[in-house]
């Protein structure tokens, strides 16, 4: 199994990694989406999730995206945007993207596909919006699809525009159209949009609310009849949509969305947002859950995307945008596919050896731990492949995982912000990765210091770098089955 | 009579430059301007200006003042 390990380490460019490492936060979207593999969904659907990282939670262990910000200009004004920053529809406030054009942009496509051999899907997600600013986007689709043939290309948008689009969208086999949803009773938009730019016009008040939510369901509709994947995002505002998205779930589902995403309203004064000035509050992580758990049973619920950077490039909790701005990307540059197709080929490989190990583990801990037995919760540090590979002090969050008897689950990810600076521990850091890891008895790492585990174990957290390099699964239901073992001899002896 | 873009208040999305109908609007050394020999004031296209309808930064598309 070594060897696989070291072969995905010689594929990763491992050279700019402490620049990577100074950005803060960063990509998500990966372990959100469908849990699901290939023996859950129809051989179709499955075609077009496998490789998108925000689509399928299977894909987040091996694929990364990148977002480019080439189409500013939108044609509606949302209370929790504010435009001289990034929009909120699929990015976090606060942050300014690096804006491109169309050329640009395609050139800094290829050189990333040069370097990430994860790349497998370009996203136009603001700020701005794509399908209104559509000569943008519409000539770095063209362009990047020209160079890079076989990249998944993906568009969020407001809807506003996009039923003009439909056909073109089909016909550039664009995939994945992200559709941001923040209600389906226009009275309600009237807290959310204060106007919107409509046929040379525009619209305050209920007016403006009615036609976009009119022409964000002709999108939906639009998109689904062309056998389009729609992932439908909604910002949950406290006291203004909150209820209402239980509702908005359920129209969408039944309109055919694949995933329905809930993020929380993330705002602040400092935002310069209409709620930020406001004082408009987000939602509590509590708040998030309950509804996210009451919306269960409604279309996919992408658990918890983590609001990315719209300039984000890369996999997991890493944002590797900052080695890959403007003034990096050479002015020529030529595509050399031979990393990205090795990389692929690995992954299939890799893929199906994960799968069939998790199978058996599985049968063994299925035939051996009761049904009824309580499930086991564990935090795991990862860097993808869909293994235990990550330092504990590296560490940028936690992927949360539920094991019993019947297999593993994702439950969730927990951000800690790096502790570790320059190698060393420093202690405040190490509190609020305690305080984050509340309730989760044992965590996985590749290694761990001796004070921070010490630490941990004074906290009431077991840290176990026994598994280092194993697969999730594998390791989760191994460990599973030998804390079961332990308990019934305690049991016997008692 | 034209209207000019007040560039220190301008967010530079780029929105006004199309829908301008008269194409009076350029991106020029980092900012967008408008031509006050082409921009009508959306006479003969539109009730309003335009640039004025779709800019999200307020009062940042007003009428030209005068040379002095
Ligand atoms: S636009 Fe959204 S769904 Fe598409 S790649 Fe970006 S984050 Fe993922
Ligand atoms: S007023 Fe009309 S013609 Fe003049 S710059 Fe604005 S959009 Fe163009
Ligand atoms: S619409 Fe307004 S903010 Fe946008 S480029 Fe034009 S003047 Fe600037």
């Amino acid at each position: 199994m070594n060897d696989t390990v070291i072969s995905l380490d010689a594929l990763k460019i491992g050279s700019r990694e402490t620049l990577a490492a100074s950005v803060a936060g960063g990509c998500s979207s990966s372990t959100c989406g469908s849990a699901a593999g290939p023996a859950d969904m129809p051989p179709q659907i499955w075609e077009k999730v496998k490789d998108h990282p925000c689509y399928s939670e299977e894909a987040h262990h091996y694929f990364a995206r990148m977002h480019v910000a080439v189409a500013p200009a939108c044609n509606i004004q949302c209370n929790y945007c504010n435009r001289k920053y990034d929009c909120s529809n699929e990015s976090r406030p606060g942050v300014v993207s690096e804006r491109l054009t169309p050329e640009q942009a395609a050139r800094k496509v290829i050189a990333v596909a040069n370097e990430v051999p994860q790349l497998s899907v370009l996203g136009i997600a603001g700020p701005g919006d794509g399908a209104y600013d559509w000569r943008k986007t519409r000539a770095t689709f063209d362009l990047v699809r020209a160079a890079l043939p076989d990249i998944r290309l993906c568009l969020s948008s407001n809807g506003l525009s996009l039923p003009d689009h439909l056909d073109e969208l089909a016909e550039m086999a664009i995939g994945h159209v992200t559709l941001t949803i923040n209600m389906i009773d226009p009275q309600i938009g009237t807290a959310i949009y204060p106007w919107i730019f409509w046929k040379g016009k525009r619209r305050t008040g209920l007016e403006a609310s009615r036609i976009l939510h009119e022409r964000q369901m002709q999108s939906l509709e639009g998109l689904v009849a062309r056998d389009i994947l729609v992932k439908v995002n909604s910002v949950m505002i406290p006291g203004i949509n909150d209820r209402h998205l239980l509702e908005v779930n359920r129209v969408v589902k039944a309109k055919g969305a694949f995933l329905h995403n809930i993020m929380p309203l993330i705002s602040a004064p400092e935002h310069g947002t209409a709620y930020g000035m406001a004082g408009q509050r987000g939602p509590t992580a509590a708040e998030l859950k309950a509804l996210q758990d009451a919306c269960a049973g409604g279309a996919n619920l992408m658990r918890h995307c983590r609001q990315c950077r719209a300039d984000a490039v890369g996999l997991l909790g890493e944002d590797r945008g900052q080695e890959f701005t403007m003034e990096l990307v050479p002015e020529t540059i030529r595509y050399d596919p031979s990393k990205r197709q090795a990389y692929r080929e690995w992954v299939a490989r890799e893929r199906e050896d994960r799968r069939s190990a998790a199978t058996q583990a599985q049968a063994v801990t299925g035939g051996t731990v009761a049904a009824d037995t309580p499930p086991m919760l564990a935090a795991v540090c990862t860097r993808g492949g869909g293994r235990i590979n990550q330092h504990f002090g590296h560490a940028k969050e936690f992927q949360l995982f539920e094991v019993d008897a019947k297999g593993v689950r994702f439950i969730t990810h927990r951000r800690a912000d790096n502790y570790c600076i320059g190698g060393e521990g420093i202690e405040d850091r190490l509190d609020a990765v305690i305080e984050t890891l509340a309730g989760v008895p044992i965590i996985l790492c590749a290694k761990i210091g001796d004070c921070p585990c010490a630490s941990l174990a004074a906290a009431g957290i077991e840290a176990i770098d026994a598994y280092a390099h194993d697969y999730i699964e594998t390791s989760l239901l191994d460990l599973y089955r030998q804390r079961h073992r332990q308990a019934e001899r305690r049991a016997t002896r008692a | 009579m034209a209207l000019q873009i007040l560039a220190a208040q301008c967010s530079v999305c780029g929105a006004c430059e199309f829908e301008c109908p008269n194409a009076a609007i350029k991106f020029k050394k980092g900012a967008y301007r408008i031509d006050p020999s082409l921009c009508t004031e959306c006479e003969g296209f539109h009730d309003s200006p335009q640039c004025v309808e779709v800019c999200p930064v307020p009062d940042t598309c007003v009428p030209a003042r005068p040379a002095a």
